[in-house]
């Protein structure tokens, strides 16, 4: 029924199987704007934040995918900018991913502002100094940019292509996409770092807080490195996992090699700073804040294991076997440490929002606790149907990858 | 209240700020309007699509 939008030379499932597939991922959708709709109806009371908590787990989340979205920056940097030639076959998917983490980040953000009417506050009435205001404004940027790279690729349809106009519109689009993609470098460099910085500015909060170089705090160095690092991993562990459940070879193994390279260096590079960036914060920071390493970790459920999590089991292991050819070439151990590195940077982000604002700070502060609401869950949990289905659909009738007809030929 | 900031002030810290967003916004306006043309030009048939 819609095989004339599916792209010439490749096999796809039946619509009655897409469409089975689509039920689950449209089910998180509609938790999440069932959840949505509550939240805008009856306010942010259907949360658990609180005064203690104003960042929660919709931060966690946005920080987390912005961080393994840079896959989509890094890889047009690396294909455009530096000439690597092999990544052409995985820039596509890359666009999509970004695309995905970035929209999803963004409609989130709507929500968690309590007021999305207001929204526009934030660029008209700007805080200059404000690593927020920043951050919205490259993200809203860097959203664009995507857009822009996500054109050609759905102007590619085998539909829409056949329309002349569209089709000298996505050439001409794609001919200068390396303008596109070092502009989105430009924001996304900003961006990742200031949200970083965010934290390591807060002078009250010895947790987070860190010294740095002229107005940027070590944290936006760390937060710039650590997301660059974890973008092509994630973005391996994507088109492994959509190689897994088409059971097909979409992308040249080489692709693959040269982003877990990069990636396994890039973490190393990331641990080494990160390492003399926790010993400068154990004898810097803390003692002339007046506290000892233990008092961050003496309440609640969040321990010294969570430091060793971060730095040994998520850090520091994945870069070796990222680092080590014959470990990131074996398939098991490639998937291993691309799932290690995005974990670590997934706790990273989740150790300096969450923790950072459950550490008692005042003397008559005590430990709070935040669990989220069935709600909060909805809306962040909506992104990862709204990804799956936005994946699915793009691979189903766009040539998300160059060389599936070659590496998969179609028996006539 | 120029440029396209309610409280502008005439300092450094606003000048890099909304000097650096300009650029980029200017670099993707004019990304953008570079294809529209070339695409318009295309279409009507005063340049051809192997040109520039």
């Amino acid at each position: 029924m819609d095989s004339v939008l599916i792209p010439a030379g490749v096999k796809r499932c039946s619509l009655k199987l897409f469409l089975l597939w689509t039920l689950p991922w449209l089910g998180l959708l509609a938790w999440g704007a069932l959840s949505a709709f509550l939240c805008l109806w009856k306010g942010l009371n259907q949360t658990n934040m609180t005064n203690y908590f104003a960042f929660a787990v919709w931060i966690v989340f946005d920080l987390s995918v912005i961080a393994l979205g840079a896959g989509a920056f890094f890889t047009g940097f690396l294909t455009y900018i530096i000439g690597k030639k092999e990544l052409k076959d995985i820039i596509n998917i890359a666009v999509i991913i970004g695309f995905i983490c970035y929209s999803g980040a963004v409609a989130m953000l709507g929500i968690d502002i309590g007021q999305p009417i207001r929204g526009w506050f934030i660029f008209w009435h700007a805080n200059v100094h404000s690593m927020l205001t920043e951050v919205s404004f490259c993200i809203t940027c860097y959203l664009v940019v995507l857009i822009i790279e996500y054109v050609p690729i759905i102007l590619a349809n085998r539909k829409l292509d056949e329309v002349p106009d569209f089709h000298l519109f996505g050439n001409n689009l794609h001919r200068i996409m390396a303008v596109f993609a070092a502009t989105g470098v430009f924001l996304s460099f900003f961006h990742q770092g200031s949200l970083g910085g965010m934290y390591g500015v807060m002078y009250a909060r010895p947790f987070a807080f860190r010294e740095g170089f002229y107005v940027w705090p070590w944290t936006f160095f760390l937060f710039i490195l650590s997301a660059i690092a974890s973008g092509p991993s994630f973005l391996i562990l994507c088109t492994k996992l959509v190689q897994g459940i088409t059971r097909k070879k979409l992308v040249p193994e080489k692709a693959f090699q040269t982003l877990a390279k990069i990636s396994g260096w890039l973490l190393a590079s990331y641990m080494i700073l990160k390492i003399a960036d926790t010993l400068g914060w154990i004898y810097g920071v803390i003692p002339k804040a007046g506290m000892t390493f233990m008092d961050f970790f003496s309440e609640g459920p969040y321990g010294v294991w969570l430091l060793i999590c971060e730095i040994i089991i998520f850090g520091i292991i994945p870069a070796v076997i990222l680092l080590i050819p014959k470990a990131r070439q074996h398939q098991g151990w490639l998937i291993t440490g691309c799932l290690m590195n995005c974990t670590g940077i997934v706790l990273n982000r989740f150790v300096l929002t969450i923790v950072t604002l459950a550490i008692p700070v005042m003397p008559f502060d005590k430990f709070v606790s935040y669990l989220p609401t069935w709600q909060e869950w909805g809306i962040s949990l909506a992104l990862i149907g709204f990804g799956v289905l936005v994946v699915s659909l793009s691979y189903r009738y766009l040539p998300v990858f160059p060389k599936e007809a070659e590496l998969n030929p179609v028996a006539e | 209240m120029l440029p396209f900031c309610f409280e502008w002030l005439w300092g450094i810290d606003h000048i890099i700020f909304f000097g650096l967003l300009y650029l980029a916004l200017v670099i993707i306006g004019l990304g953008l309007t570079f294809v529209g043309i070339k695409t318009f030009l295309q279409v009507v048939g005063i340049l051809w699509e192997k040109d520039m």
